[in-house]
């Protein structure tokens, strides 16, 4: 089975101090550290499982700057075959729609029977490009994947619902599906492994090679067009406990008595 | 007149929460721009949720057909394909669930029709329309345009939209047609499967002691457990916890976990997606535990404690311990 897995690679924001740029679309990214995506982590080692267990080969995509090198890498340590990068500057300021048409012209130059994407980016958070690209190219696909079953052309996936519910679906192959955390245990890469990696080709493709005009990718191919960004506007916003930590235990141990009936 | 429509979502006979979001969303929106708001319900013996349906809207357009008694993306988008592009309605709203996120994005690409998902704010002006979503784990909202002309699509968050109580309107079922021929699908539905019980049931504790990632690793998972028994409380988690398998599926609160409506939540290195509060913000008073003032969680807490959990937690069990002691 021939996989191919389209990846991003995105700043660590949960744990960071952010602040937003001088443009005031973005956040300041100087000092923060990136990442392969989380959902993206699940999707490669899913891929990566499916070839130890069938044979073939695992591709490895992402559009980006050079730095996507890094995450590109981490995905051929982990034990993919190949990996594409797709750069130009008219790239920049893609939209989930945009970005799915550049993936999609890449995807077109390689034999794949099977796509696999994260369920979403841990960035801009669209939960999109997966399913635009499977529509782009004019395949089945499934979102939000949590198991996979290969039945000879075609595959038993379920699909994860809201409140643990799951829907098993049969789909034919060549498929895309986008793929939930927690479907596998990502494995974990050495530095060792990084560097046993590190003179590997990356291919690097441009809009001149595939067929691509300026005005269908980046913020002209784009439907939709960030204006600003903002903190979200605090509401009735948490009161903040402070003191010593023995007052702070105190407060708590209060709010348990009076409000959830601790004795 | 401009169109709004709504794609009522629904499973196993009911009309889901969403549907009465968007339903309240879309009435606002359709008397800021003096538009007909619409839903389309798709299904198979659905004529009772037309009805509940009714008095939310001024049309209800039905199409019933067997293949479309289960969700199916193929189906769906057959379906909507063909009813869109007769109606051409200026803005069609569809929920940004696990339903929505599998058919909304390539709806919108086949019918060529600009989308943009998880908003948290819409709002039209004038000919276009502008929408609010949020990045970076919720961390940064960000209001963003549409270039094109409308049409519009947009998927709506869960829970980001509260439902207010308004005057019915004349609502009308029309039932339509279905398009759908008896064709082969590349995708087929087979069965919906239930999680299987879990042996602590956290939706019956008064008090949750909710641990997330910022827990770092399984080893300090009894940290927090010790915690929890000193108040009575039960552990809960978010749902990286049990990706990493430190604690069991049944213990976490959120979308794609359990509601949960404790008289105490304890949010511990938790940061607050939506997908985890949608799980917990019915309970009656939440504390959070955070060391990034920043968190989303403490838009939503009453109480907020920015400290090390490694280091407030442990203080705060050894007092609690001490006082119910003497
Ligand atoms: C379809 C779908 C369904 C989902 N369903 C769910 C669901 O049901 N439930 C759910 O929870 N999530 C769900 N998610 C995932 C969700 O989007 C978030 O990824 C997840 O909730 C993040 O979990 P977290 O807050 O534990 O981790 P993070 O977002 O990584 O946050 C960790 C927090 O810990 C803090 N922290 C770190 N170290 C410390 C320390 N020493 N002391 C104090 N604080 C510290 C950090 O500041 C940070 O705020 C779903 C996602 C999708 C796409
Ligand atoms: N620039 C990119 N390069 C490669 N894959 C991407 C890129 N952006 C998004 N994806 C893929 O699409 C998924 C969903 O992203 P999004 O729709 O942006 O939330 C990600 O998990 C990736 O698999």
């Amino acid at each position: 089975m021939n996989i191919i897995v389209c990846i991003k690679r995105v700043p660590e924001t949960t744990d960071a101090d952010i602040s937003i740029d001088k443009s005031g679309k973005d956040i300041d990214k100087s000092s923060l550290v990136f990442d392969l995506n989380e959902w993206d982590s699940y999707a490669i080692e899913e891929a990566i499982l499916l070839k130890e267990k069938l044979g073939g080969t695992v591709t490895v995509i992402s559009m980006g700057g050079e730095e996507s090198n890094e995450s590109l890498r981490k995905c051929l340590a982990m034990g993919a075959d190949d990996a594409i990068r797709l750069t130009d500057p008219a790239f920049n300021g893609s939209d989930g729609f945009a970005t799915a048409r550049v993936l999609a012209e890449a995807v077109r130059k390689i034999p794949y029977d099977l796509i696999l994407t994260g369920t979403q980016a841990e960035d801009d958070g669209y939960g999109q490009v997966g399913v635009v690209l499977a529509e782009l190219l004019g395949i089945p696909h499934a979102a939000v994947v949590n198991r996979i079953e290969v039945q000879d052309k075609r595959l038993k996936v379920h699909r994860e619902l809201e409140g643990g519910l799951e829907e098993v679906v049969e789909i034919d192959l060549p498929a895309l599906l986008t793929i939930q955390t927690g479907i596998n245990e990502p494995r974990y890469v050495s530095i060792m492994g990084i560097r046993k990696v590190a003179k590997k080709e990356i291919k690097s493709f441009g809009a001149p090679e595939l067929n691509l005009k300026a005005d269908e990718v980046g913020l002209s191919g784009s439907d939709i067009r960030l204006e600003k960004v903002f903190l979200p506007p605090v509401g009735e916003a948490a009161e903040i406990l402070e003191g010593k930590p023995e007052e702070i235990a105190l407060k708590v141990s209060e709010i348990l008595r009076d409000k959830g009936g601790l004795s | 007149m401009k169109e709004i429509v709504v794609i009522a979502e629904h499973r196993r006979g009911e009309l889901r929460d969403i549907t009465w979001e968007m339903l309240c969303k879309g009435r606002q929106l359709a008397e800021s721009a003096g538009a007909n708001l619409n839903a389309i319900l798709l299904g198979k013996g659905v004529n009772h949720l037309a009805e509940a349906l009714k008095p939310k809207v001024n049309k209800v357009f039905l199409i019933e057909d067997e293949r479309l008694e289960s969700y199916n993306s193929e189906t769906y988008e057959r379906a909507l394909v063909r009813l869109i592009t007769e109606r051409k309605p200026w803005l069609t709203l569809i929920g940004h669930t696990a339903t929505g996120m599998d058919f909304a994005p390539s709806l919108a690409a086949r019918l060529k029709m600009p989308l943009a998902t998880d908003c948290i704010g819409i709002e039209i002006e004038g000919e276009t329309c502008s929408v609010i979503r949020q990045l970076y784990g919720g961390k940064i909202n960000a209001s963003v345009s549409f270039v094109k002309q409308g049409p519009y699509m947009a998927t709506l968050r869960p829970g980001a939209f509260p439902v207010l109580e308004k005057d019915p309107l004349p609502g009308e079922i029309v039932p339509l047609p279905s398009p759908l021929a008896a064709e082969t699908l590349a995708r087929r539905f087979l069965q919906y499967v239930e999680a299987a019980v879990a042996e602590v049931d956290i939706t019956q504790a008064d008090i949750l002691v909710a641990v997330g990632r910022g827990i770092k690793d399984a080893e300090n998972i009894p940290l927090v457990k010790e915690f929890a028994d000193s108040i009575g409380g039960v552990l809960a988690c978010s749902r990286p916890v049990v990706d990493k398998k430190w604690l069991p599926k049944g213990c976490q609160v959120g979308t794609s976990g359990k509601t949960v409506r404790p008289k105490v939540y304890i949010a511990i290195g938790i940061s607050g997606a939506f997908q985890h509060v949608a799980g917990m913000k019915g309970a009656g008073t939440v504390i959070a535990i955070n060391k990034d003032p920043k968190a989303p969680i403490f838009n939503v807490a009453h109480y907020g404690i920015v400290a090390d959990l490694f280091k407030i937690v442990p203080v705060i069990k050894d007092k609690i311990k001490g006082l119910r002691k003497s």
